[in-house]
């Protein structure tokens, strides 16, 4: 018998689709759903980070109790900006309509504090306390929109150790002429006010004056309280242990001396004193408190701080990345799962029938990658959309105060995490794709990423390091997470320890994205290179 | 597209080691090409390269006339089984099929009507890690023939099956053939070919041996030997070799007998008296002529090292 070869070539009866890349991804899909153990790894990932932040929250607890024997239930108090602030001082005020302008002159600034942190529970309020200014210390001259907390301001002040400086807002901060003052070389102050611009002044002779800088104070009504105040934020002292660490902190005070106070405008005749954030007049601790005036010399004392709030190690108040705590877990898991996407498929030689089915290999590498990070995206999103609200509710049940966010920081820490996960999932697929096996992948990507996020976070490495590796590893990227916002003009521990990273949240996760996008063009490089 | 699968002096090197050395070879539509050499004569590599898995450091491998890697739904031109064994283990058989069809643009409907053909049945709930070799090899050829290709490559297709399996495969190949598709069908053992293969690709050392239709290779391998049958074997051999044949015992009773046809073996043991119950022209198995063929291109002679 001779071969024939006149058959008639066989016509396939399948009707032939047209390529392209969403077939690729719909076959990565479907390979995907179809193994149940990674899918309910993705579940498993979720779980962990919300069952972590919960034993976290769980394993802590709150016992509270504010100076003289007053509860320090937390009242929430918002700047007009939305963050969560401070607003605390004496101030001595006369109404003022329309433009005007403050001018005094600074003579003394001097202090109180309590050096081991503690006040004492009844008496005189200032027992115990050595003399002492606090470096952010402030007395100076202010516009502010009536005497109620959390309400716009401006304000020049003279500073314990950081010069002359232009507030407005809490978290707005500008410096003038730097240098402390005493009854020999006094300061000038000036605040102006025309329409809503408020502009600040400093002067060290009352004549030749320096602009230190401008605020805009949208709606700011036409009668404002113009006046001086005085202010003192409180002295933490924090002790660190190995279970931890934990901080005390009392109330300090200032005292400033001006003179040749000029207030022009359309005033008010008499100068009111308010304890702005005090107990009221019968607060114990309030006492002291206020202004003595002598011919035109004003001597104001203030406690308490204008500022935002800085969350940290020593502050009790939880913050949305508190509630986030057990996502370096969840992201372990998804680790495995993304590297097992692709290794699996070498350990049983079904690289191959994929490399078969999708020859061009860049696109094959893309399709994973998209569908691995999408799955991983929703993970993360899910996670953190069932965290946030459910740690932070037992956080609040059992009394820890809840620092307050705006809202958008919310959803970008949600949203954050959410990539965190996509991103850190498809580094994983591009590091198992270059080695091909599972447990190489997997340990270099934890030790990349969750090692360096727990060494820092967890204070075993001092801050400077703590610092180094949380912005030049891929854990730059829990960054994200931030809810938090460091200020210069408030001191705090800003470490990574406290919650504060060395990167800005998306330049965090822009470093992983580096890293990642390094590892995809490599394995992109070697999957098209290497026989299958 | 032909349904042609064209390989010119395809040269690869592992190392020091040529695994292929010129492999050259056509497989044409409407039958099965058996590809057939000792284990390490290049025949995996060779498909790998046709699949576009590896690249030849030489040569070309062309499915009518395009490489692989320029085919667009690759599935539905060429089907492939290289290795029953690559499956994920906790997906379902249907599932991978799944993967496969929807990477193609195919239905979920075409994955049951191949389930059905592969005679996967309820099995395809299963996961696959749990199936036989032979159930593998099933829900192999049902992904090979997924996208119903005009071109098939199969390689050691008939390993692990059972003999009820190996008939059916058979069958199956020969009507995939007998549709008019090229089916490439590789094997280290000429036994599983036998009846099945149309034409032969004999490889070893990573170049092609003989290229022939089967027929012709029983003819050459047969030569002009006479098989002969009979009670007295001695007093056979000592006419016939008195008579200048070459005589070889094969059995008891059966003698292979050649430098003489079968009219003079019959007439010189009618003359000596010497009885005998069957005389006829040797035929060679394709084994035999297989072996014949291969004996110096086997790598790895039993009991040696590398």
């Amino acid at each position: 018998m001779t071969a024939t070869t006149t058959a008639t070539p066989y016509r396939s009866a399948q009707p032939v689709a047209r390529d392209g890349f969403l077939r690729q991804l719909h076959g990565e899909w479907t390979k995907f759903r179809t193994v149940r153990g990674w899918v309910a790894g993705m579940l498993t990932a979720c779980l962990v980070t919300v069952a972590v932040g919960l034993l976290g929250a769980a394993g802590n607890s709150i016992s509270c109790a504010g100076p003289h024997g007053s509860s320090c239930h937390h009242t929430a108090l918002t700047g007009p900006g939305g963050e969560e602030v401070r607003d605390g001082m004496t101030l001595v005020h006369r109404p003022l309509t329309g433009d005007g302008s403050i001018t005094v002159r600074v003579t003394s600034l001097a202090g109180l504090y309590p050096p081991d942190g503690r006040v004492p529970a009844d008496g005189d309020p200032t027992a115990g306390m050595v003399p002492g200014v606090q470096p952010w210390a402030k007395a100076g001259v202010i516009v502010k929109d009536g005497t109620k907390q959390g309400s716009a301001y401006a304000a020049v002040a003279l500073t314990g150790s950081h010069g002359v400086r232009m507030q407005y807002d809490y978290t707005h901060d500008a410096a003038g002429t730097p240098g402390a003052v005493s009854a020999s070389s006094p300061r000038w102050l000036r605040l102006t006010r025309a329409g809503d611009t408020l502009t600040g002044y400093d002067s060290a002779d009352g004549t030749h004056w320096h602009t230190i800088g401008t605020a805009h104070l949208a709606g700011l009504p036409a009668t404002v309280q113009a006046g001086l105040f005085s202010s003192s934020p409180e002295y933490l002292v924090t002790s660190k242990s190995l279970s931890g660490s934990s901080s005390n902190g009392g109330p300090s005070r200032a005292t400033a001396v001006f003179d040749s106070v000029d207030l022009r405008g359309a005033a008010g005749a008499r100068w009111t004193s308010d304890v702005i954030g005090g107990g009221g007049p019968a607060d114990p601790g309030a006492a002291g408190l206020g202004y003595r005036q002598q011919g035109g010399t004003y001597t104001v004392t203030g406690s308490g701080d204008i500022a935002p709030v800085v969350p940290g190690r020593g502050s009790p108040a939880k913050t949305v990345e508190s509630s986030l705590i057990g996502a370096f877990a969840g992201l372990v898991v998804v680790t495995v799962v993304a590297t097992m996407f692709v290794t699996a498929e070498y350990r049983r030689g079904l690289i191959r029938t994929t490399l078969t089915a999708s020859p061009r290999r860049g696109r094959v590498l893309a399709a994973k990658a998209v569908v691995i990070g999408a799955v991983s995206f929703a993970t993360g999103l899910v996670a953190a959309a069932i965290a946030v609200p459910l740690v932070a509710a037992v956080e609040k049940g059992k009394g820890f105060p809840m620092h307050r966010t705006p809202f958008a920081t919310d959803v970008r820490v949600v949203l954050g995490t959410a990539a965190l996960f996509a991103v850190t999932a498809v580094l994983a697929l591009a590091l198992g794709t270059v080695l091909r096996r599972s447990a190489g992948a997997v340990t270099a990507v934890v030790v990349a990423i969750v090692l360096p996020y727990i060494l820092a976070v967890a204070a075993v490495l001092p801050a400077g390091p703590s610092r180094w590796l949380t912005r030049l590893t891929p854990a730059a990227a829990f960054a994200v997470q931030q809810s938090v916002h460091q200020y210069a003009q408030v001191a705090a521990g800003y470490t990574p320890a406290d919650g504060y990273f060395p990167l800005s949240p998306w330049a965090g996760l822009a470093v992983l994205c580096g890293y990642a996008a390094a590892v995809v063009a490599a394995a992109a490089v070697l999957l098209r290179r290497r026989d299958a | 597209m032909e349904a042609t699968i064209e390989v010119s002096d395809l040269r690869k090197r592992f190392g020091s080691t040529a695994a292929l050395d010129g492999m050259t070879f056509t497989v044409t539509p409407g039958r099965i090409t058996g590809f057939v050499g000792p284990n390490g004569a290049g025949k995996s590599t060779t498909m790998r390269v046709i699949l576009g898995l590896d690249s030849a450091d030489e040569g070309t491998a062309l499915i009518g006339g395009l490489r692989y890697q320029a085919l667009r739904n690759p599935l539905s031109h060429v089907g492939s089984l290289l290795d029953a064994g690559a499956l994920q283990p906790s997906r379902s058989a249907r599932g991978h099929l799944l993967w496969l069809a929807h990477s193609q643009g195919l239905s979920a409907r075409r994955v049951d009507e191949v389930v059905e053909y592969a005679g996967l049945g309820t099995a395809a709930r299963r996961k696959a890690g749990g199936f036989s070799l032979g159930m593998r090899q099933r829900l192999g050829i049902a992904a090979a023939l997924l996208g119903d290709p005009p071109v098939l490559i199969m390689d050691e297709p008939f390993n692990g099956m059972d003999p009820e399996g190996i008939v059916w495969m058979r069958g199956l190949l020969r009507s995939l053939a007998a549709e008019g598709r090229a089916v490439l069908v590789s094997s280290h053992l000429m036994s599983e070919l036998q009846d099945t293969a149309q034409h032969l690709v004999v490889v070893g050392r990573g170049r092609v041996i003989a290229d022939t239709s089967v027929a012709d290779l029983i003819a050459a391998a047969s030569g002009d030997r006479v098989t002969l049958r009979t009670t007295a074997r001695a007093q056979a051999m000592t006419v016939l070799a008195r008579a200048g044949a070459v005589v070889a015992a094969t059995g008891s009773e059966t003698l292979t007998v050649s430098g003489i046809d079968s009219q003079r073996v019959a007439s010189l043991l009618g003359r000596a008296d010497v009885p005998f119950s069957e005389i006829g022209a040797h035929r060679a198995t394709l084994e035999e002529a297989y072996m014949e063929l291969t004996r110096d291109a086997v790598e790895f002679q039993s009991g040696g090292t590398r």
